[in-house]
């Protein structure tokens, strides 16, 4: 190490600290991320988050690694003095280096980061998704078409129509595992956003919008819901709990649901894609 | 004076000006419906509340702030009325509600608050009569608890209908609807309430004023 | 200077105080602004209920006339300005008059401070003391929102006040830090850094703090309209169904649009047509770099500003729809217009820090700037880039997704000369001679807050990882380091580097590192479990949470009462060195080779006797007899220069 300049040390420095991060993010960090794996979807942003905290770890090191360095070994001992140090103006080769460097790593995160997309796992893609799941992944698609589900938000609360069950409305928001879900969100009245952090999906709901977001759940279990887009006075309390069941539980409950709520649903609209807000404008 | 005493009075000034503005925001931040404990009745196992409200087309200048606002009112047990939608209510109790309804109608947003949910038998009763669905354009507004499951429709006056109330608090001798139900009280905590109904007047979506105000048509059940 | 008797001539020291309170200045500023502000509401009411309008017969159902608070705002701001005095040189000179600027010499002692002042350091000042008043405001705001999430339930305020303690310390915040650099700093220095007597335009420069300092006032008042629901981003159609106070937002950003336009364009004419002789492009200070960049911003987005909150007043009162679907209008149309401002709003909010801490570093460290050129052209990448990548904050609204990589690339690629600042720090302080003043340690912290700030964005760029930060307190966390971070870090760098070179005292140096410690300390406490709770799926602007994230919300509620704490040493400090210990500064305590610190202390009024000629940049350490600047052999007539 005392052979070593400046410079060297602090790769040196870096490269150890750098090394010990990752592998420590990898081992501690990397398998308790958000969202988690509770969906095709989560599984992959859980990996994107792995990737970027792995590339924050390497950039944290260094910019610490080199200002604790310089800063303790280059400090003025003699307080008093105001001693100038050597007139460096730059060096083209380290610029260089530099731009060259940075650009890669961005231009790496960049294209990692849309593959991820193209996986689908970007939550609300507007009412023209570029990234469908394929008809191939049959594996998880008994029925090789996606169930719809269409979120509707309204101030304040979350209601759910299920078009291909009979056209039920639902206060609750149960999804079957292992089955590819297309979901709708939109909005009766401002904007809200249909937030289920365990299941990576978050899409906001405009009105006169229809979003559409694909999710695959992997994991039975209880969900949380949350609204991400302050929509008023009670936007904090626009939370719920969602469930991922199994197919024969969520035909089950399916049913029931259509029983339950059969008086009022010949009132409902015809289902469609959004709904304008009805009266449009002021009310009375 | 020297300059230090003038930049030591704008100093005061300023902080004077400070604290006014700290007392002021924390006055407003204050502001807001207090709670009120709707009278109880019989004790132990046997122990009811007795919830009597009353909605308005217009809360009127005695009671409120904001005389053209739709607004619930809350009745105690000297039959006085009061301007509060945060409700204190004991913990895993039955409270039997009486809501007198003298709006008129605007019609449900969303049809399907329109199916009476959460209540003792998921039922209403309406004038005497007992529904579990109420046509959605016929709602004046909701009572509606949304983290108990609870949706109560509530209908409103016609609008044809004689003898209506043009200020609250109205008098129950004019025109209005008699909607009662039951419902029990889970653990402690703070649920809020709100009507379902896009009945603000003048507002975007009739979603605005008295929808987004405590005291009017949203508020809280404090079961304790 | 001519005596023309147009201008109005202020009362001398000795006369009476009522003497000297009669005629243009704050008081009759106050008066005849509310005078004004009465007016236009009584006078909408009576246009509204005389002439019998249809459409606008709703505001009898709510209770909330827009339309009158909008005229009594508009009357009031006018009759404030009025009331300053603004009017009195346009009339002047349409009657005639020689242009002058008889405002700068003839106020005294406090009373300048109080008047319209067409001297660029007493503008600075002022701005130096407004802005950090409403910065004390909305940073209670901010205490009493911590207060609040101590608890799960909602306890002390109710929900819907709660909102608007949000929205009034978010907008507060975003209005008035925006001039947070710029307003007491560039006014004051950037004609002295480029060897000027003035600015371009003084008295736009005054008007430009006076109309800060009545948005400010105005935003207030919106408590009191009923309250704004919204949070500092107005969304609509939210923003159409909201009270009266509602319009107090529109009007505070309209005004505040105003200003910052009018200031990026008197930076820029000031740093492009008024520099000495001498002064290139490739020797002018980081920090007159950092404003231009940050100038160009403030020019060209603040006008998109103003007009989408026209369009939303409209939406208000005379029932246009532009933003409202069920009437053909949009959501999103609002939402992108407001970004398009909105993000080269952040940028104008980071700027300034980066041209501080690069103009600091070289004093500190002893050595030149490293990399000058790439600095600069890192700060204008900056700028430039800022206008590609607005689309970021709205990736999951259900924007066309064909665009998302696209904006995800701009993004991140914005980052790229962001790097740059980063590198000529490093390069800076490299077998440097580092003294740990304050300043320096501020400027340090930057370093440190603006890397988490920086890394934060990237995972915020990037869609996938977006999906589950967007809208929670990831995101708040990421803007704060970002902005607090980085903005506030270095605003206190410039106070402790430059408040000495404006009143002639030092602060004192014990209470300034007490201040950036624990201000250090507890910032990051406040701000890094905020990853953490974004991460365990908090969302914004919410009153409630889970209660098993209470312990983390108490952490960082216990951690943002310190940071108050902190900004409590900072004020004692002030108080103190400045009104009571009053230690002289010298002309130069940093031994700063930069122009400003080769004149006294305070500035004199007219800055320089003569024109200086500029030889070299400010960054010569360690470069034998190097000085920026060389009094010129010939001296400049008289009447001429000013």
């Amino acid at each position: 190490m005392r052979r070593l300049g400046h410079g060297g040390r602090i790769a040196v420095i870096w490269l150890l600290s750098t090394t010990v991060g990752m592998v420590l993010v990898a081992i501690f960090l990397a398998p308790i991320l958000p969202p988690g794996n509770g969906s095709k979807q989560a599984s992959g942003q859980q990996f994107d988050n792995e990737v970027l905290l792995l590339v924050s770890v390497a950039i944290t090191a260094m910019i610490v690694v080199y200002f604790g360095y310089t800063l303790i070994v280059f400090r003025e001992r003699d307080t008093k003095a105001t001693v100038d140090g050597p007139s460096i103006r730059g060096n083209a080769g380290i610029q260089t280096t530099w731009v060259v460097g940075t650009t890669i790593v961005v231009l790496f995160l960049a294209a990692f980061g849309t593959y991820e997309l193209l996986g689908g796992a970007g939550g609300g893609q507007g009412a023209n998704p570029v990234f469908v799941p394929s008809a191939s992944a049959a594996v998880l698609q008994p029925n090789h078409k996606p169930l719809q589900v269409q979120v509707i938000g309204q101030q304040w609360q979350f209601t759910f129509r299920y078009p291909s069950e009979g056209g039920f409305e639902s206060a609750s928001f149960v999804l079957p595992v292992n089955q590819e879900v297309e979901l709708h969100v939109t909005s009766l009245d401002v904007i809200h956003s249909f937030w289920v952090p365990a299941l990576g999906l978050k899409a906001d709901a405009n009105p006169g919008v229809d979003n559409v977001a694909y999710i695959t759940p992997k994991k039975v279990g209880p969900v949380q819901i949350h609204c991400a887009e302050l929509c008023g006075l009670f936007h904090g309390y626009m939370f719920d709990t969602g469930h991922v069941v199994s197919q024969s539980a969520f035909k089950a409950w399916a049913a029931s649901q259509r029983q339950f709520v059969s008086p009022i649903t010949k009132d409902l609209p015809k289902y469609d894609t959004h709904y304008l807000p009805d009266p449009p404008f002021r009310a009375g | 004076m020297s300059s230090l005493q003038k930049l030591l009075g704008i100093g005061v000034a300023v902080a004077i000006a400070g604290v006014l503005i700290g007392f002021y925001i924390t006055g407003f931040l204050m502001s807001g419906p207090t709670a009120f404990r709707p009278p109880v009745s019989g004790s132990g196992a046997s122990k009811t509340v007795d919830l009597t409200i009353q909605t308005d087309a217009a809360g009127g200048p005695t009671l409120t702030a904001n005389p053209s606002w739709v607004s619930y009112f809350v009745r105690d047990e000297n039959k006085q009325w009061h301007h509060s939608t945060i409700w204190t209510l004991p913990a895993h109790t039955r409270v039997n509600v009486t809501i007198y309804q003298f709006d008129g109608d605007s019609g449900l947003r969303n049809p399907f608050m329109a199916k009476v949910r959460g209540t003792l038998g998921n039922t209403m009763t309406v004038n005497g009569k007992t529904m579990n669905v109420l046509n959605p354009d016929d709602a004046s507004h909701t009572f509606a608890v949304p983290a108990m499951g609870l949706i109560v429709p509530l209908e409103g006056v016609a609008d044809n209908a004689k003898n209506q109330c043009g200020f609250g608090p109205c008098a129950l001798s004019t025109a209005h609807q008699t909607i009662t139900f039951s419902f029990v009280t889970p653990g402690k905590g703070r649920y809020r309430w709100q009507c379902f109904v896009p009945c603000a007047a003048g507002f975007l979506d009739g979603f605005g004023g008295p929808m987004q105000t405590l005291g009017y048509m949203d508020g809280f059940l404090d079961v304790t | 200077m001519s005596s023309d008797t147009a201008v109005v001539r202020t009362p001398g020291a000795g006369a009476p105080l009522w003497r000297r309170l009669v005629g243009f200045n704050l008081l009759t500023g106050i008066l005849l602004g509310i005078g004004g502000f009465y007016l236009g509401w009584f006078g909408a009411h009576w246009l509204v209920n005389g002439l019998d309008i249809e459409s606008l017969d709703y505001f009898g159902d709510t209770g909330q006339n827009d339309l009158a608070l909008f005229f009594g705002y508009i009357l009031g701001v006018i009759g404030f300005l009025v009331g300053l005095g603004f009017a009195n040189y346009p009339f002047a000179r349409l009657r005639g008059y020689p242009p002058s600027l008889r405002e700068k010499e003839e106020a005294r002692g406090v009373g300048r401070y109080l008047r319209l002042n067409t001297d660029h350091k007493v503008v600075g000042m002022q701005y130096f003391v407004g802005i950090g008043f409403f910065f004390l405001v909305a940073g209670l705001n901010a205490m009493l929102i911590r207060f609040e999430l101590l608890r799960p339930e909602p306890n002390v305020w109710p929900a819907g006040n709660y909102l608007t303690l949000v929205t009034e310390h978010g907008t507060m915040m975003m209005g008035m830090m925006t001039s947070g650099i710029l307003g007491p700093f560039a006014n004051y220095l950037v004609p002295i850094m480029i060897g000027a007597r003035r600015m371009a335009f003084p008295r736009i420069e005054a008007l430009t703090f006076w109309l800060l300092m009545a948005a400010g006032v105005i935003l207030i008042s919106g408590i009191e309209y009923g309250g704004i629901p919204t949070g500092w981003t107005g969304y609509e159609p939210l923003n159409d169904q909201a009270n009266m106070g509602m319009d107090a937002y529109i009007m505070f950003f309209a005004l505040v649009g105003l200003s910052m336009c009018l200031l990026g364009l008197n930076m820029l004419a000031t740093v492009i047509t008024m520099r000495a002789p001498g002064m290139t492009w490739t020797r002018l200070p980081m920090f007159v770099w950092g404003v231009l960049s940050t100038a160009v911003l403030m020019l060209l987005a603040a006008p998109v500003l103003i007009v989408v909150l026209m369009m939303a007043g409209f939406d208000r009162t005379i029932q246009t729809s532009f933003f409202i679907p069920a009437m053909g209008g949009s959501s999103y149309l609002f939402e992108n217009l407001f970004w398009v401002f909105g993000h080269p709003e952040v940028y104008i909010l980071a700027l300034p820090g980066f041209g501080i801490v690069l103009e600091l570093l070289p004093v500190f460290a002893r050595k030149p700037l490293w990399g000058y050129r790439l600095a600069v052209a890192g700060f204008l990448g900056v700028s430039l880039l800022s206008w590609t990548v607005w689309q970021h904050h709205i990736f999951v609204s259900g924007i066309n997704s064909d665009l998302r990589p696209f904006y995800m690339l701009s993004t991140e690629l914005i980052s790229i000369p962001t790097g740059f600042t980063f590198l000529c720090a490093m390069g800076t302080i490299w077998r440097g001679r580092i003294r740990f003043t304050v300043p320096m340690l501020f400027c340090l912290a930057w370093v440190f807050n603006f890397l988490f700030g920086g890394l934060s964005g990237i995972f915020l760029s990037d869609v996938p990882s977006d999906v589950t930060t967007h809208g929670s307190f990831f995101s708040m966390a990421h803007f704060h380091y970002t902005i607090m971070g980085g903005l506030i870090f270095t605003f206190f760098a410039a106070i402790y580097y430059w408040l000495p070179k404006m009143t002639g005292y030092m602060l004192n140096d014990r209470l300034g590192k007490a201040h950036f410690w624990l201000m250090f300390v507890s910032f990051n406490s406040t701000f890094g479990p905020l990853f953490a709770l974004g991460f365990l799926g908090m969302p914004r602007r919410v009153v409630t949470y889970p209660s098993n994230l209470q312990w983390l919300n108490d952490w960082v509620s216990a951690s943002a009462f310190v940071l108050g704490i902190s900004m409590l040493i900072f004020l004692v400090n002030l108080v103190y060195s400045q009104l009571f210990a009053r230690v002289p500064a010298g002309d130069n305590p940093w031994a700063s080779k930069s122009l400003e610190f080769q004149l006294p202390s305070p500035v004199p009024v007219h800055n320089f006797d003569r024109i200086p000629v500029i030889v070299g940049d400010p960054y010569g350490y360690g470069e034998e007899g190097s000085v920026v600047a060389r009094p010129p052999t010939v001296p400049i007539p008289a009447g001429g220069g000013a």
